[in-house]
């Protein structure tokens, strides 16, 4: 029980930051109908954006680690989303008008550019994250061992999708988006700028990933720069399997399989853990297409 | 296919033909891997460019193929050349059993399975499935072909075996493109649609497309196995499926020239920049994006029939 309960906060945290990636598939695909396939290396370049400003700054030394900790999400959120945006008007946006598969292959090809040129600038090995940035504190819960950097990815990436959420479903500026994705053309004749609204979901999904990223280097300690496409792909089977567009659905689906990975891991064969994920998405799009809390039936899935 | 593209074929028929005489064993090895780069991409062409189906787990298939190669051949001492068959019909099988569930979903989400389907087949090799596979490892000892008594060890007796496949393959391909079935795959991946309500089982030629190109990889996989006599999980990563892909797709889906020239491209032109090996992928990725906005049609595109 008690291995199955440590498993379990285990799988939430790290669905937690399937969860946050898992956003960005969803609100892209909402509104442009297009997996985003770079995604995953926007994801990357958080984790690798976080560890260069986690040294050359020393921000955790200076003003003490939550304060440091914060600016530091802020700056990488911001770095990430302005790398997003560049990445819409660079790959997605002269494509509008092509068919489905141009702006697929022209993600591929914007995914393997970024992937490489990390690589380029970073070497091909892993890097690592200095281990003393956290203070060393472990709850004890009930017997149960939980180190503070799992509660806290669970506590942001929570906070994170509330707060979505509430912007997505309260504003105005969120109700454009939801419009949007239901109807471009109807949106537009309504007057909202839809341009405006496809460049702030690339802002907002990509600055979530982001954040996902450097959960990843603080909670695992390294990173790689092929990571972005491991992540990536779980973190789509994630959107799928809450119901690919739907927000709520995505948080779902995120949590759900970082659980489903955690306890398949324990309790199958670690070895088999990535192809856990993979069956899981090939079952979801078998089973039941729109997956879990998707209503809409997408067209011809 | 016109005059002018007639000469230049034959041209280019001519002078491989003849290139083992002039250049060095290095330079015949990366012919070697051209030719083996252009046949998996003429049998992902079929599935991909022909009838229009995403197919980005295509290394999946290949492997099969070479596993099935080199199981027989180093466990039963089966002749190698004697398991192409067999390799092709382990690879397309297995790709019917994958697709008949999933051949219906739109584009990206096929596109999505069959990476998930590469990984898989990769993550069971890793792990030794059925205890076959050699792990991580893979097989080594896979024995030379022999063809009417001689032994195959030379890059250059390669080559004629290689390029002897690839003139077959074409051949063949292209009397399939030109046939009833190539057409109703061609009408497929124009319009769905207006294809079923002309009465063309959507599905049925879909799947085999789709089996006939993974039966095809599926053999080529037995000339990679017997070319290394080594075979691990990492000869089929998902990157090699990404290649292939790019090789269709850059040069013209539905259009076997088009892929051949690609394969040389994509294959070759990155062994003669070899100090910036580094930036390969990375001058791919930065021509795909490119080419989908000025050329998406691929360098050669797929022509109809006039």
């Amino acid at each position: 029980m008690e291995e199955f309960l440590q498993q379990l906060t285990n799988g939430l945290a790290v669905g937690g930051i399937y969860a946050l990636i898992a956003l960005g598939y969803t609100m892209v695909y909402g509104v442009l109908k297009l997996i985003n396939f770079a995604h995953g290396d926007l994801f990357t370049y958080g984790a690798y954006l976080g560890l260069t400003l986690l040294t050359s700054l020393a921000l955790t030394d200076r003003v003490g680690f939550a304060l440091g900790l914060l600016i530091l999400v802020l700056m990488v959120m911001g770095l990430v989303a302005v790398l997003g945006a560049v990445l819409e008007r660079a790959a997605y946006r002269p494509l509008r008008k092509s068919p489905r598969l141009s702006a697929v292959v022209s993600a591929l090809g914007a995914s393997i550019f970024l992937q490489n040129t990390l690589m380029l600038i970073y070497g091909a090995r892993f890097q690592v994250y200095p281990d003393d940035i956290l203070p060393a504190v472990t709850f004890d819960l009930f017997g149960l061992y939980l180190p503070l950097m799992r509660v806290l990815i669970v506590l942001a990436s929570v906070l994170m999708m509330v707060a979505l959420y509430l912007f997505i479903q309260k504003t105005r500026i969120g109700t454009a988006i939801r419009a949007a994705a239901i109807d471009q053309d109807a949106a537009r004749l309504m007057g909202i700028d839809v341009d405006r609204v496809i460049l702030l979901v690339f802002l907002l999904g990509p600055a979530l990933g982001g954040v996902a990223g450097l959960m990843v280097g603080l909670y695992y300690g390294q990173i790689n720069f092929t990571m972005g496409w491991v992540y990536g792909m779980k973190a789509f089977t994630a959107a799928i399997l809450g119901g690919i567009g739907n927000i709520p659905g995505a948080m779902v689906g995120g949590l759900l399989l970082g659980v489903i990975e955690a306890l398949g891991a324990a309790y199958i064969s670690i070895a088999w853990k990535d192809a856990i994920a993979f069956c899981v998405l090939i079952s979801i799009l078998i089973v039941r297409p729109t997956g879990l809390l998707g209503e809409r039936v997408a067209d011809k899935i | 296919m016109n005059r002018a593209g007639l000469a230049v074929a034959g041209l280019s028929a001519a002078l491989l033909s003849v290139a083992p005489l002039f250049l060095d064993a290095y330079q015949v090895d990366v012919l070697n891997s051209i030719g083996l780069y252009a046949l998996l991409a003429l049998s992902l062409n079929l599935i991909l460019g022909e009838a229009g189906l995403f197919n980005m787990g295509h290394a999946a298939f290949y492997a099969m193929g070479a596993y099935t190669a080199a199981i027989l051949n180093t466990r039963y001492q089966v002749p190698i050349l004697w398991t192409l068959p067999l390799s092709g019909a382990v690879a397309g099988v297995f790709a019917l059993l994958v697709a008949r569930p999933v051949i219906h979903l739109r584009g990206d989400y096929l596109m999505i399975v069959t990476i998930g389907v590469g990984e898989i087949i990769r993550i069971a090799l890793i792990n030794d499935v059925f205890g076959i596979t050699g792990g991580a490892n893979g097989i080594f000892g896979i024995s030379r072909p022999k063809l009417f008594g001689l032994t195959i060890r030379q890059p250059q007796e390669f080559f004629y075996l290689i390029w002897g496949c690839v003139a077959l393959t074409i051949f063949l391909f292209l009397r399939l493109k030109r046939s009833r079935f190539g057409r109703a795959l061609n009408y497929l991946r124009e319009d769905e649609v207006a294809a079923e309500g002309n009465g063309i089982d959507t599905d049925y030629y879909k799947l085999a497309a789709f089996g006939l190109g993974a039966a095809w990889a599926g053999m080529v996989g037995t000339l990679f196995a017997t070319k290394m006599t080594i075979i691990s999980p990492e000869s089929f990563s998902f990157w090699e499926s990404v290649v292939l892909f790019m090789i269709v797709i850059l040069g013209g889906a539905g259009n076997i020239a088009g892929v051949l020239l690609a394969s040389f491209l994509v294959v070759g032109l990155p062994e003669l920049f070899r100090e910036f090996a580094g930036a390969r992928m990375l001058v791919f990725g930065l021509v795909m994006m490119v080419m989908m906005v000025f050329r998406s049609q691929g360098l050669l595109p797929a022509q109809g029939r006039s």
